[in-house]
């Protein structure tokens, strides 16, 4: 891998790194995870969702109707969020694009780069080419966890550009009528939006860190991969069993739907702060956790 | 497969960090199982910490207290109110509860799109929700229950209420009759059920029942939303009643009651649970007040909704007040004060009446409860009792129905002495 190269030893003294060569490895870190087909894959996945779900719509609503009155009178068959104003206003597609894929794809994309992260190197048997150079392992770590975070932020705002696109082109856009019922000039609208986008990406931070520590932990990238995945599922699964209250508020998707809570009038903080300071606690405790474990594993491949 | 073990190489700090010792390698773990407790023990301690140490104010008496609620003239706030409610009602199987029989029905009956205030009631009745309040004297009310992704708001301005539900994108319209120019028209105007989920309004219920048959005490101060409360608690003398304790917490500075809970005698989690999480006495800012229905939401004018309730007698529109007080021309009332046990005769409108509506359902109903409610016997012949933590409730089997705070004895003998 590139990285070898970057990293060429030069002199057997001592030495710390110079900060231009930790940014390197970060920048070719970056590279290294973006330029792959499977994420350029994953991100095609994910802006072909708001693309669907625009046409969806407008095929069902072509006739007259609205959304709401499709749904066979409406009542028990909830439509997701948002759905029955995006025939209004485009800039909802973006914002139900963002609900729909929080709950399964964006999550399930995050989960294969997370998870992938350090197991598919070790799986490929390029992890101890990678440490032969002297990086140093948290910092390798930190890198590795870096380009996770950035995939977060670019999936997230994939989502929510095309959902934006998808809804200008099909849909009018104007003010917005926010979810308390006023009305909102469309580049206040905008400015929302933007921050929506925001706490959806920061949301995701949590099963993100969760990811590289299961990465950190085993050998086979599609063992952590697919742990990943079923650790967003299965969480997702309690947070719905009413029985086990006590623990929803300390399961990460719970307050994921919080991003809407920003299209309130006033906007309504306290499940907002609550879901950063969530993702925030995952962080800390299985990013450490995966220090822990990186710097004191036995690289065997 | 050659292992690369970084404990061996210890020679030219090529490993720099990565050289732990077994020990150092457990040690690294003790950083994040620090981080875990350290968040657990913020997580269990700041809320206690928080909310030790109650605020000294001066001592004040429970006549002086009541007088200060009911001089309290607070026409400006906004906050947040959390509001919990556990009748206890029988789950249905299913996992659905008595208050769904009547919120679902009305869902499937009606046109899923109206936003008529009428059928949020129900889903108050169960569970924790989160409503976001503000007034501006009289004339200018808003309500809205934050909803997962969604939010139902309440809207009073002057002549006008307005209910948009997000989630349908529907709004609801009403209009006060022109003329009436009296302000308790406005309140009347303001559909009941949702004004009165604010702490004032069910303090203002409770202190209304305050007579002999109460002991009212001040059982110390408090704190509510951040500001300094005292305590009162009221407990009915009776031992009949089933309402174990009412506590209000007034506003030490103001008079305004910040938070109402009502406990069960048999113990437990409280029944009613409203507080305020948040509250701000200042003006809340002119925009709160003011609705314009988006485009292409469907709005539902007053008018038709009543019409369609005529024609349509469907469960939910049976929830509206004139239909309501047709149903409840058949009730009577018996006894005072807390042990009142009220009595519906059957045919008019059962008990379930007050959750289903047109008659099949009802029925339905009340053969539904008899198959779980307990089987109780009396001069006035024999019925069910079906319990919830707060309100029992005797169904006879002649169709008479007897509900009240009350425990089974006094429900029975309610009945007999009816006989």
């Amino acid at each position: 891998m590139s990285r070898a190269e970057a990293g060429t030893l030069e002199a057997p003294a001592p030495r710390r790194p110079r900060p231009l060569w930790t940014l390197a490895l970060f920048r070719s870190e970056l590279a290294i995870t973006f330029r792959r087909w499977r994420t350029l894959a994953l991100l095609g996945v994910l802006a072909a969702v708001p693309i669907l779900i625009g046409i969806a719509v407008k095929i069902e609503t072509s006739d007259g109707g609205g959304v709401g009155q499709g749904g066979g009178g409406g009542g028990e068959g909830e439509a997701p969020a948002f759905f029955s104003q995006i025939t209004n206003n485009g800039i909802f597609l973006l914002f139900a694009a963002l609900a729909a894929t929080l709950p399964v794809f964006l999550p399930m994309a995050i989960g294969v780069i997370a998870g992938d992260s350090i197991a598919g190197e070790a799986g490929a048997g390029t992890l101890r080419y990678l440490l032969v150079a002297p990086a140093g392992r948290t910092r390798l770590l930190l890198a590795k966890f870096t380009a996770v975070l950035a995939f977060c932020l670019v999936a997230t705002l994939v989502v929510a550009v095309t959902g934006l696109a998808t809804g200008a082109l099909l849909f009018p856009l104007g003010d917005i009528t926010l979810i308390s019922g006023t009305t909102v000039s469309f580049g206040d609208g905008l400015v929302r939006a933007l921050g929506v986008a925001a706490v959806v990406a920061l949301s995701l931070v949590g099963i993100a860190t969760v990811g590289v520590f299961i990465s950190t932990l085993t050998n086979s990238g599609i063992a952590a991969m697919a742990t990943t995945v079923g650790l967003v599922i299965t969480a997702q699964i309690l947070d719905t069993i009413p029985q086990l209250h006590a623990i929803h508020p300390y399961l990460f998707p719970h307050y994921w739907l919080s991003f809407a809570d920003l299209l309130r009038d006033p906007v309504y903080w306290d499940d907002l702060v609550k879901n950063l300071g969530l993702q925030g606690l995952y962080a800390a405790v299985f990013g450490s956790a995966a220090w822990a474990r990186f710097t004191a594993k036995d690289i065997t491949a | 497969m050659a292992r690369i073990r970084p404990t061996q190489v210890d020679d030219d700090g090529f490993w720099d960090e990565e050289r732990p010792s077994r020990r150092t390698k457990a040690a690294r773990y003790a950083l994040p199982v620090a981080v875990a407790g350290l968040a657990a023990a913020t997580i269990g301690l700041v809320p206690a910490l928080a909310s030790s140490g109650d605020p000294d104010l001066p001592k004040i008496s429970a006549e002086e207290l009541i007088s200060k609620m009911a001089a309290s003239d607070t026409e400006q706030l906004s906050g947040s109110v959390k509001i919990t409610t556990d009748l206890g009602l029988p789950s249905l199987p299913g996992g659905a509860s008595l208050s769904d029989l009547g919120g679902g029905a009305g869902g499937e009956g009606g046109d899923g799109a109206s936003a008529a205030p009428d059928a949020k009631l129900m889903d108050l009745v169960s569970g924790s929700h989160t409503l976001r309040v503000a007034a501006d004297g009289p004339e200018r009310q808003r309500v809205s229950i934050i909803e997962k992704a969604a939010e139902y708001s309440l809207i009073h301005n002057g002549d006008e209420t307005w209910a948009y539900d997000s989630e349908a994108n529907a709004v609801y319209h009403s209009t006060a009759p022109k003329g009436s120019g009296a302000k308790d028209d406005h309140r009347r105007e303001l559909p009941k059920d949702l004004k009165d989920v604010t702490p004032q309004q069910f303090a203002k219920q409770v202190l209304a029942s305050v007579d002999d048959t109460t002991d009212v005490s001040v059982d110390g101060t408090t704190r509510v939303a951040g500001r300094d409360a005292y305590e009162l608690l009221i407990k009915p003398t009776s031992d009949d009643s089933t309402v174990g304790s009412v506590r209000i917490a007034v506003d030490a500075d103001n008079g305004t009651p910040l938070k109402f809970v009502l406990t069960p005698k048999s113990g437990g989690k409280a029944v009613v649970d409203v507080a305020f999480t948040k509250v701000d006495f200042g003006k809340p800012t002119a925009g709160t007040f003011d609705f314009t229905p988006p485009k292409g939401a469907k709005v539902t004018e007053e008018s038709d909704h009543k019409r369609g309730a005529k024609d349509g007698m469907n469960a939910k529109d049976g929830m509206n007040d004139k239909d309501a007080q047709e149903a409840l021309s058949g009730l009577k009332v018996i006894g005072e004060s807390w042990d009142s046990v009220a009595r519906l005769d059957g045919g008019e409108g059962g008990a379930p009446a007050a959750q289903g509506g047109d008659g099949g359902a009802e029925k339905d109903a009340g053969g539904f409860l008899g198959g779980f409610g307990k089987e109780v016997k009396g001069d006035f012949g024999s019925g069910h009792v079906v319990s919830t933590r707060l309100v029992n409730a005797l169904l006879t089997d002649d169709g008479k129905v007897f509900v009240g705070a009350v425990d089974t004895d006094a429900l029975v003998a309610a009945a007999n002495k009816a006989k």
